[in-house]
């Protein structure tokens, strides 16, 4: 369907917001906003990591509470920073980072905050009927008695969008609800978004991927350091007009010519290890090995393997054409083993350390101590080497890493990495959530090592990424990986088959 | 009115709550000394006088402040590394045994070999009391907080029996107490004359340690990231179980010091009311310090303050002392409200 066909009628907006300004200390994160949406609207938000769409939709939200600027719902203003009343007003809004109770169910997190003070039970049967309601109204498949602590990531970003619609909402923000899923997962989602359009409701999208961008929007803003710089109507724009507003300039990916094979440094041969079963890998030098798949089938666990956290049950894993006696973290460090892991927040970074103490995460011991006392003047000159090469945009060393946007983390973990000059390095999801500048930059850095002759594990959801920057591809599918394709040697179709499983028969 | 979430608190923001709950608790003290049938302003000045008015009231105060400090310092080191240490009462414990059992003839060694050597032991036994636990947590991911907890009933229990058998006193008339230490195995008072014991000299000294190896060593690197973020950290190649056990020894020796300083300073023997609970209100003494190793020495002084000050008054106008475990309390909780206060900003439109 054509976005234009559902068509934003043109009356009164449902929201509107005013001349928005806010600033943290002396990052201005918002400058004079405004923009206003419509019933039945789909509004995409795009900016560069940190250019301030999280912040404005928090301020909508009533999370933050503007400098300047007034927030409008339905005509009438919203008082600034009271969550409550945008909720009242029927504003939603599916967090960056989920806000669920692990330790609660599905209704119980979906009643919760929903009823009166003093109310004596949450009326579990009214509860989950109406949820159930929902969900099959919407396709947001999810069993209402399940604990949210065992739901998959796509999950309980429906039970978020369930709980939106329970209080009755008219306007869902969602904020890069995509990030975290699969290409399926993706599809579903937009399915249930389409549903609510066609109820009239309004939605705020933020994204980095364009092609989903060009697919549901109807009207795109695109912000930049904290201003409204452009806004089109998704029919007079497309995908490369969007990126060069967005970063500014031309964009341009890097190209990645495939290259031969260097010596082998790292071979798993029959290696079984949590999901993964009888598997054979071969790393070679000067090269990026690809890992196709969707997510959950073992990627975790093959760069869990590779990255020293996890430990092999049997088959065999060689370094350098060396078995090592013992494996772990601090060993696969050792061995030249450098490790983007897929989640930043909770694996990569301590989100209460500062830049300084973030970076030598790995290294404190071996580089930055003597005799078990900390070197902390090398340590932050060391960071500030980091934040200088690697263009991590912080106010400082001392910045604590959370305050960081996402990209910059990424930046700061990547550069952690390659300062090592990592012998292999296995990336896993590094560009998940990043804008395009920053996935170009990545993507050239791992080049970069690729071509002075690291063996580069590089594991993906994005077929797209995974095709253009690997030499050589495998697939994986539940703990099974598929012999090793060279660049172009199979079609998407082909991928596809493999990823549902087909083929595993015959190879093995 | 509505909370602002803050990213960076400064420096004045962060020494905020303690004072606020600190004066508020002061507050509430008044109205119920007020209640009691004391002027408030009679009450303070008698609690102020009683624990600082003169050298002995002040000297005692330092003396009831240095197991606090051991036992804050203990709680202060576990808990920031999610080492949930309940126990340092049994560790305080544990490090008196030790002493009585060597300092009472055991080793007829000269004072300045003989006190490092209980120091020591004590803190030896004090840190395997807490490793046990540790290892539980560690190896089979059994809760710190139940078996530290319940130690300390077992251990006490066990002090007991050893008051009523092995180490009790031929000469104590059946007293269930222990032989005194030998004259080597006393610290000495720090000047002569005066009642204060190197104890307290060696609770500060701790103290800093304590703060130069959280701030200046790996370890205390390691112990931070642990109790931050487990997962990043063992993600990093730390090894998060070693660590959880040094934290566990360095923090069972600090509870045990606090022992053997109590014995070798001030009692000169162990009985079974030894400590009035300072393992818990070391739990006390940690939070009002949010946890940081010099902020121990403060909220330890304070504590003491209350409680020796509270003795004093309530000997003289017959305010019940209950008043000082209201005034600890109350700026327990205040405390944690305060804090919000260093997370969030108070808005008003
Ligand atoms: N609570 C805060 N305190 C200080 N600075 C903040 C805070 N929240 C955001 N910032 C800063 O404001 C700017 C905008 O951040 P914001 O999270 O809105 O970016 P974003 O566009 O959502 O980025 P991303 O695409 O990475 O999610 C960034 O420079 C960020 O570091
Ligand atoms: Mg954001």
């Amino acid at each position: 369907m054509s976005a234009l066909e559902t068509g934003a009628e043109r009356a009164d907006p449902v929201l509107r917001m005013q001349g928005i300004t806010k600033r943290f200390g002396s990052v201005t994160a918002n400058e004079d906003i405004s923009f206003s949406l419509h019933k039945g609207e789909v509004i995409a938000l795009l900016g560069e990591n940190g250019a301030g769409k999280t912040t404005l939709m928090n301020i909508l939200f009533g999370q933050y509470s503007a400098d300047k600027g007034v927030v409008e719902a339905f005509g009438t203003p919203l008082p600034a920073g009271a969550p409550r009343a945008a909720l009242d007003a029927g504003v939603g809004m599916v967090h960056q980072h989920f806000t669920l109770a692990d330790n609660l169910t599905v209704w119980e997190n979906i009643a919760l905050g929903t009823q009166e003070l003093g109310a004596f039970s949450l009326r579990p049967a009214r509860v989950k009927a109406k949820t159930r309601d929902l969900s099959a109204r919407f396709h947001l498949t999810v069993d209402p008695d399940a604990r949210v602590g065992a739901l998959t990531v796509g999950e309980r970003q429906r039970v978020e969008i369930l709980k939106a619609l329970y209080r009755e909402a008219k306007v869902l923000i969602l904020d890069e609800p995509t990030a975290v899923l699969t290409p399926q997962e993706t599809d579903a989602l937009f399915a249930t978004l389409r549903e609510a359009i066609s109820m009239g409701l309004s939605i705020v999208f933020i994204s980095h991927k364009l092609h989903e961008v060009m697919a549901i929007a109807h009207r795109v803003l695109v912000l930049r350091h904290g201003r409204l710089v452009a806004e089109r109507e998704i029919g007079d724009t497309n995908a490369e007009e969007l990126a060069s507003i967005m970063v500014g300039g031309e964009v341009r990916a890097p190209e990645v010519p495939a290259l031969p094979a260097g010596p082998a440094l790292l071979t798993l041969t029959g290696a079984t290890a949590g999901v993964l079963q009888d598997v054979d890998l071969t790393l070679n030098a000067g090269q990026i090995t690809g890992i196709a798949g969707v997510s959950g089938n073992g990627q975790g666990a093959l760069s869990d393997l590779i990255s020293g956290v996890l430990t092999l049950q049997s088959g065999e894993m060689q370094i350098a054409g060396q078995t090592p006696t013992h494996w772990d973290a601090r060993t696969a460090i050792a061995h030249g083993v450098g490790r983007i892991p897929e989640d930043r927040h909770k694996a990569g970074t301590i989100a209460d350390f500062d830049l300084t103490e973030n970076a030598i995460l790995e290294t404190y011991q071996t580089d930055f101590s003597r005799a078990g006392w900390m070197d902390w003047t090398k340590a932050r000159r060391h960071t500030e080497h980091l934040i200088q090469t690697y263009d991590v945009r912080c106010p400082g060393p001392d910045t604590p890493i959370r305050l960081l946007s996402g990209g910059n983390m990424q930046k700061l973990i990547l550069g952690r990495v390659l300062e090592e000059n990592p012998q292999i390095i296995v990336a896993n999801q590094p560009v998940r959530g990043l804008d395009i500048g920053a996935v170009n930059y990545v993507h050239s850095r791992l080049a970069a090592a690729r071509e002075s002759g690291s063996a580069i594990l590089l594991i993906s959801e994005d077929l797209d990424e995974i095709m253009k920057l690997s030499d050589k591809i495998h697939v994986i599918s539940e703990g099974r990986l598929s012999p090793a394709f060279l660049r172009g040697a199979l079609s998407v179709a082909e991928i596809g088959k493999w990823m549902a499983g087909q083929g595993f028969a015959h190879a093995s | 009115m509505r909370l602002e979430p803050i990213s960076q608190p400064s420096l004045q923001r962060r020494l905020l709550p303690p004072t606020l709950a600190i004066l508020a608790s002061f507050a509430i003290a008044a109205l119920l000394a007020q209640i009691a049938g004391g002027n408030p302003f009679a009450v303070f000045d008698l609690i102020f006088k009683g624990a600082l008015g003169s050298k002995f009231a002040l000297l005692e105060t330092l003396n009831r402040a240095t197991p606090l400090i051991f036992t804050g310092l203990a709680v202060a080191v576990a808990f920031r590394a999610k080492l949930w240490n309940i126990g340092a009462e049994a560790q305080l414990y544990a490090g008196a045994v030790i002493t009585v059992v060597l300092g009472t003839g055991a080793l007829a060694w000269p004072a300045p070999v003989l006190l490092p050597t209980l120091a020591i032991g004590a803190a030896l036994a004090g840190a395997i009391v807490l490793l046990i636990p540790a290892m539980l947590k560690t190896r089979f991911g059994v809760d710190e907080v139940v078996t530290t907890l319940l130690f300390n009933f077992i251990f006490l229990l066990f002090v007991s029996y050893l008051l009523e058998g092995p180490l009790k006193d031929p000469m104590g008339m059946g007293w269930p107490k222990s032989a005194r230490l030998i004259p080597e195995a006393r610290l000495p008072r720090i000047v002569e004359g005066l009642r204060l014991h190197w104890g307290f000299a060696l609770a500060l000294i701790c103290a800093v340690v304590v703060w130069v190896i959280d701030r200046k060593t790996t370890l205390g690197f390691e112990m931070r990231a642990v109790g931050q973020n487990p997962e990043a950290a063992a993600f990093a190649g730390i090894p998060v179980a070693k660590v959880i056990l040094k934290t566990a020894l360095l923090s069972g020796g600090l509870a045990a010091m606090g022992g053997f300083s109590e014995v070798a300073g001030l009692k000169g023997s162990l009985t079974l009311d030894l400590s009035p609970g300072f393992g818990y209100t070391g739990i006390v003494v940690a939070m009002l310090a949010l946890l940081n190793p010099l902020g121990v020495v403060a909220a330890a002084l304070f504590v003491a303050i209350i409680f020796v000050g509270a003795d004093s008054m309530s000997r003289a106008i017959g305010v019940p002392t209950y008043l000082a475990d209201i005034m600890l309390a109350s700026a327990l909780l205040l405390m944690v409200l305060a804090i919000l206060f260093t997370k969030f900003r108070v808005r008003r439109d």
